[in-house]
């Protein structure tokens, strides 16, 4: 199959009054969502748990029929694409990311490439190229060969996060891509999408539970509570005292370093 | 890369292995042929091979016994063996399931019904060289399986969980019904039991051609969506965000493999643990992928199957052995030997 897309589209992710339930009768859990996703922007969206944060990542994904409203990707509705065309546009590393599976991690991570590869087609110079340079850059390399059942959680999440960028689409949603990373390889993981959205012009949707990494390497931020958007914007402007007190219910107090003018955003607890 | 070419090498040697036990199960029975007589009689029966062969020798009566009898018995198994070993792959990888087999949605239990209810009702006739029981079955098992996608199907989406209890379900009652049958009609008990064990008694070549348009159109397909099973063996939502339409894909292989599935069971019975165990023992040869175990798992399928059929013919002759005890008697205990020895490494998937 040829690819349809265009890299060069203007593009855009534009939701307008979405709203989600599970099934009839539920309680809706995202409720009238309107927002607007620009390319070549580092998104986190931050909120409490059963904000609907991953809800509205499902709807993105199209892993759910959407109740009400619409969402919009380079000005066409998310309906009328093909999976396939989609899997040229938006990459997903999900919350789930354990496998079990006899595969190795260059298999799992070859799979990135199936949405520009024909049936039967051995895989190109040029998809190992990618696929190598995607595990180099979150750290898997020397995983290689082995089964990815026998992955930590670490270890997998990498990998999830491998696969998603050799799948190299202009949107890269990911769902808690750093919660089961030490410290080192949190800041890895997130160098690397830094990288990716600096040089390759990439946009990053990343749900993240540290307001402290989301502040470090988001340019903006989407607030969730309660399936609505409470706040978003520019970093800073959306991570104030008063806004993160009101979605976590918890006071939080703002420290700034005098030298190098970082805020620490930290919860009284 | 090395590693690329994992589970090819041995697909050579299982085409040789299985043209092999071809040739010898021909020889085996009451009537005793050489292998090499039994190798003439079915070269002489192939276009090019015909005219370097000299059959003069052998007697009418071997040749009819070889041809008409015995090699139609053997494709049967051979097939049948093949369509429940790759219905068994491919619904372990689809469900991500180790223990799906092609039982599990109901088809077999279907054509049980469909058999038993033909038997009991008395009623004779036969199409293209099929008798009602046969009919009744292949009916039986496309009606069960509708039913159950039917329960299964939530709007667009076809959840594993639901397919695979509403087909163990509905498997259940028609078990139960077909006791209910049996109760009604004491005399035809054992008539009943050994169908359902499952038999390649009643093989002729047009239950053959049958049976391989069956297997090669269903078996293709299959094969066809590899790549997509391996996706979905690591994830319904991470295949459908690599481009994979879980949904229709589902339907596509559900719809063949149960049709496949349909195809042996009406004309052979019901013939258990071939599908379960043949594609976990070809995974440890061929690795997980299903571009490799699909076709390995098809021919390895029917070189067991062969395997079988021939102990069940000849080991107690003249009586016969119901193949499905034979299957589940020696697969069990060289699964567990392959269980142990890969301890380490997992097996499944």
């Amino acid at each position: 199959m040829k690819r349809k897309w265009k890299p060069e589209e203007s593009g855009e992710m534009k939701i307008t009054e979405l709203s989600w339930k599970p099934s009839k009768g539920q309680a809706s859990i995202l409720k009238g969502i309107n927002c607007v996703f620009e390319r070549g922007n580092f998104y986190g969206i931050i909120g409490p748990n059963g904000s609907g944060k991953t809800s509205l990542l499902k709807n993105i994904m199209r892993f759910v029929e959407s109740t009400e409203g619409d969402i919009e990707l380079d000005s066409i509705d998310l309906r009328k694409y093909k999976r396939r065309e989609m899997a040229g546009k938006v990459s997903l590393v999900p919350q789930n990311t354990h496998m079990e599976a006899a595969f190795s991690v260059y298999d799992i991570v070859m799979m990135g490439r199936m949405p520009y590869q024909r049936r039967f087609e051995p895989d190109t110079e040029k998809d190992r190229e990618i696929v190598l340079e995607a595990m180099r850059l979150t750290d898997c390399i020397h995983l290689k060969e082995k089964e990815v059942s026998l992955l930590s959680g670490g270890e997998a999440q990498r990998v999830a996060a491998a696969r998603a960028i050799a799948q190299d689409t202009q949107w890269i949603i990911l769902d808690e891509p750093i919660s089961n990373l030490d410290v080192k390889h949190q800041a890895e993981m997130m160098n690397a999408l830094l990288y990716l959205k600096e040089k390759k012009e990439k946009t990053i949707i990343a749900v993240l539970h540290d307001i402290n990494i989301a502040a470090t390497y988001c340019s903006k931020i989407v607030m969730m509570k309660d399936g609505k958007i409470y706040s978003s914007g520019k970093t800073e402007e959306v991570l104030t005292k008063e806004n993160l007190s009101n979605v976590y219910e918890i006071a939080f107090e703002i420290l700034e370093n005098d030298e190098t003018k970082r805020k620490y955003y930290v919860p009284c607890l | 890369m090395k590693k690329e070419k994992k589970g090819n090498q041995y697909i050579f040697p299982l085409v040789i292995i299985l043209l092999f036990s071809v040739v010898c199960s021909a020889s085996l029975g009451s009537a005793n042929l050489t292998v090499l007589d039994s190798l003439k009689i079915i070269a002489d029966r192939i276009p090019v091979l015909k005219n370097l062969i000299k059959t003069e020798m052998i007697p009418e009566v071997y040749t009819r016994i070889v041809w008409d009898i015995r090699m139609p018995r053997i494709l049967f198994a051979g097939l049948t063996g093949c369509g429940l070993s790759v219905v068994g792959a491919a619904f372990q990888g689809l469900f991500r399931n180790p223990l799906a087999d092609p039982h599990i949605l109901g088809v077999s239990s279907g054509a049980a019904a469909g058999a038993t209810i033909a038997m009991l009702s008395g009623i004779g006739f036969t199409i293209m060289g099929f008798g009602v029981i046969g009919v009744f079955a292949f009916l039986g098992a496309l009606l069960t399986v509708l039913i159950v996608y039917r329960i299964s199907c939530v709007g667009n989406k076809l959840p594993v969980v639901n397919i695979l209890l509403t087909g163990t379900a509905i498997s259940t009652m028609l078990s139960s019904l077909i006791s209910l049958l049996m109760t009604f009609h004491h005399n035809q008990i054992e008539k009943v039991y050994l169908w359902t064990l499952g038999s390649f008694s009643a093989a002729s070549w047009s239950k053959v051609v049958f049976l391989t348009i069956f297997v090669f159109v269903c078996t293709i397909v299959i094969f066809i969506f590899s790549k997509e099973l391996d996706v979905i063996l690591t994830g319904n939502e991470t295949a459908e965000s690599l481009g994979i339409d879980t949904a229709k894909i589902k339907k596509i292989i559900i719809v063949s493999a149960s049709l496949l599935v349909a195809a042996c069971v009406s004309v052979s019975g019901i013939i258990g643990f071939v599908g379960l165990v043949v594609p976990h023992c070809i995974r440890i040869l061929s690795g997980p992928k299903h571009q490799k175990l699909i076709p390995l798992t098809g021919i390895g399928g029917a070189v067991f199957m062969i395997f079988c059929d021939t102990i069940a013919r000849t080991a107690a002759a003249p009586s016969e052995i119901p193949v499905g005890v034979i299957t589940a008697m020696l697969g069990t205990p060289y699964f567990i030997y392959l269980l142990q020895r890969n301890k380490r490494k997992q097996v499944f998937v």
